[in-house]
């Protein structure tokens, strides 16, 4: 392999894990907080919830090349440089961290109210029921929606090559577009499909094997579930009309996948 | 040993304001089975929730073992360390069991056992003790998705022991099982109630529940306890919508000029032949328009719907003699109510 489609996915395969684990780090606890805080939740707290929940929704409507450009002076200020692998990764983290709350924000809701209660009337308090209910139970739901961050993860690294992230996404812009080198473009593409397919069939397998351990209890993980990117109603949506939302989320992934930056 | 006083819940949504509990004054005495029963929306499941504070009263309080268990709410949905460490103390069995499908059946008995902070060795210990006693020990090793419901509620069961309750909340715990399941259900129940000198509140909307393991019993309705008591009490009470539920006796006479008498037997005069002596005194044929005997809290108790020919007033004596056998004897308003029946149809007739 050429050395610079080599350094190109060693430098998209740090800028991902670096900003998936800060994501994780970052994302999980806000969308506990997210889950806790809200209307009937066990730190209600209107206030607090509103706050992040418009954070989170301001955050989610930027889109990403805008964010990371506006973050340039936020990159230099944390890592020092604004360009260049590391400095993506501060841009790629905050992009995904209010993705990730959501998505924790809904798995946490699908874990059984009685079950909550059932901890309460043992005497547990808010931190046992954070890590012994609600992170355990909702496990395979979590991990299906760091899948989805993850790929999201990639396709955001991509575009940071265009602001000098390094890259992939670089290798593709610089050498595959400008230079008109085809095939260059086409082994990238090659090469971050590979790596998708990777990521999504290692969280596949994860959440499957979560799953088959719970037994009957637990629904079975589909694709579309891992792949679909819930909104803020989506939380509030009742499971008859997810279900017949469905077909049309399926329609519109194809068109979704291409939209996503 | 949980006693509440004036108990009301308000729920408050929209501008609206629902009660479900409407003063409650409850008391379940030390080692007894106290079944409260109502159909739903009629509050219990409130009641229930709030003995241990799951719900918070609006007013009233509640005394479980003589601790009161308002005082220690605090303020705020949060429960306070002293709520928590008595809730530790109060086990409670659920509908729908409640077991953490991500951990072994093991460690969900396990998990109240963590709460209490006991060293894993100790854990384990107990909690294959528990499962012992509720005879799942061969399932230690399972996932609750792999049981039926029986045993996921017997699970619950050994789960509710664990922190070495004195009292047992049983929030319709046989409700989803069948009928058989719910016999061996309750069974144990009733074994570790005896065994442990448990007492146990359950609430339940069927009305076998509360026959075949209550010492004692309150009917809920609206948010109200109507009647309650012990059993053997509640079918001394004339009258008594509970009795009538434990022993439903139907039929309508046969014909007019004839006395329905609702006769309740308990204690000795149940194994007494009341009917055929009665029949050879008075020289009157009895026919039985419905029946229902049965065992309540150990003890024979009958129910038996007798038609006696004539109208009521040429009955007075064998009635009286029933009475002097010990029974408790109604006269059944079925004439009153089949009038009461054809007044509305020709009024009905008249619009």
């Amino acid at each position: 392999m050429q050395p610079l489609l080599r350094d190109g996915c060693l430098d998209t395969l740090f800028m991902v894990w670096w900003s998936a684990v800060w994501t994780v780090v970052g994302g999980l606890p806000l969308g506990i907080l997210l889950y806790l805080t809200d209307r009937g939740g066990l730190l209600q707290n209107v206030v607090v919830n509103k706050v992040i929940g418009v954070v989170v929704n301001i955050a989610r409507s930027v889109p990403f090349i805008i964010l990371i450009v506006w973050l340039i002076p936020f990159s230099r200020m944390v890592i020092g440089t604004s360009i260049g692998p590391s400095a993506a990764v501060v841009a790629l983290t905050i992009g995904a961290i209010p993705f990730f709350a959501r998505l924790v924000e809904t798995s946490l809701r699908e874990v059984d109210g009685g079950l909550i209660e059932a901890v309460q009337a043992m005497g547990g308090g808010t931190w046992t029921i954070i890590f012994k209910v609600l992170l355990p139970q909702a496990l395979a739901s979590l991990v299906a929606g760091l899948t989805t961050t993850v790929i999201a993860l990639i396709g955001y690294s991509a575009m940071a090559g265009a602001v000098g992230g390094g890259g992939l996404g670089a290798v593709a812009i610089n050498y595959g577009y400008q230079r008109q080198e085809h095939e260059l473009m086409n082994i990238t593409i090659v090469l971050l499909v590979i790596i998708v397919t990777v990521v999504q069939i290692a969280g596949d397998l994860t959440v499957r094997r979560l799953a088959r351990r719970t037994g009957r209890q637990s629904a079975p993980v589909g694709l579309w579930r891992l792949r679909r990117t819930p909104k803020a109603a989506d939380a509030t949506a009742v499971p008859a009309q997810r279900a017949a939302d469905e077909p049309q989320r399926a329609a519109d992934e194809p068109k979704a996948a291409v939209d996503a930056p | 040993m949980i006693t509440t006083t004036g108990l009301t819940k308000v729920y408050r949504s929209r501008g609206r304001e629902v009660t479900a509990l409407d003063g409650v004054d409850l008391h379940v005495r030390e080692g007894e089975v106290y079944g409260v029963i109502g159909q739903s929306g009629a509050g219990k499941s409130t009641l229930i929730r709030c003995v241990n504070l799951l719900e918070r009263p609006t007013s009233g309080t509640v005394t479980v073992a003589g601790q009161d268990l308002t005082a220690l709410a605090g303020r705020g949905p949060r429960a306070g360390a002293a709520l928590r460490q008595a809730r530790s103390r109060i086990g409670m069995v659920f509908q729908h069991f409640n077991l953490l499908s991500s951990r072994t059946v093991q460690a969900n008995v396990e998990l109240p056992l963590e709460i209490l902070g006991l060293s894993g060795k100790e854990r384990s210990r107990k909690a294959l003790e528990l499962l012992d006693l509720v005879g799942l020990a061969e399932k230690a090793k399972a996932y609750p998705g792999q049981l039926s419901g029986g045993q996921k509620q017997r699970v619950g069961i050994a789960r509710a022991l664990a922190g070495d309750p004195k009292v047992l909340l049983s929030d319709e715990s046989t409700s989803a099982l069948d009928p058989e399941t719910t016999r061996s259900i309750l069974q144990l129940l009733r074994d570790l109630n005896q065994q442990l000198g448990l007492t146990v509140l359950l609430i339940t909307h069927e009305m076998d529940v509360v026959k075949s393991i209550c010492d004692s019993a309150a009917l809920m309705k609206g948010g109200r306890v109507m009647e309650s008591g012990t059993v053997a009490e509640l079918l001394a009470t004339p009258g008594s919508e509970l009795a009538a539920e434990l022993f439903p006796v139907g039929g309508e006479p046969s014909g007019p000029d004839r006395t329905v008498v609702d006769v309740t037997f308990h204690g000795d005069a149940a194994t007494q032949p009341v009917i055929s002596q009665l029949s050879r005194t008075y020289n009157i044929d009895i026919s039985i328009l419905g029946a229902a005997m049965d065992t309540v809290a150990g003890r024979q108790v009958g129910r038996m719907r007798i038609e006696l020919p004539g109208r009521f007033e040429e009955n007075v004596v064998p009635i009286g003699f029933l009475r002097e056998q010990g029974l408790q004897v109604e006269v059944a308003p079925v004439t009153a109510g089949a009038e009461a029946a054809a007044d509305a149809l020709l009024k009905e007739g008249a619009k």
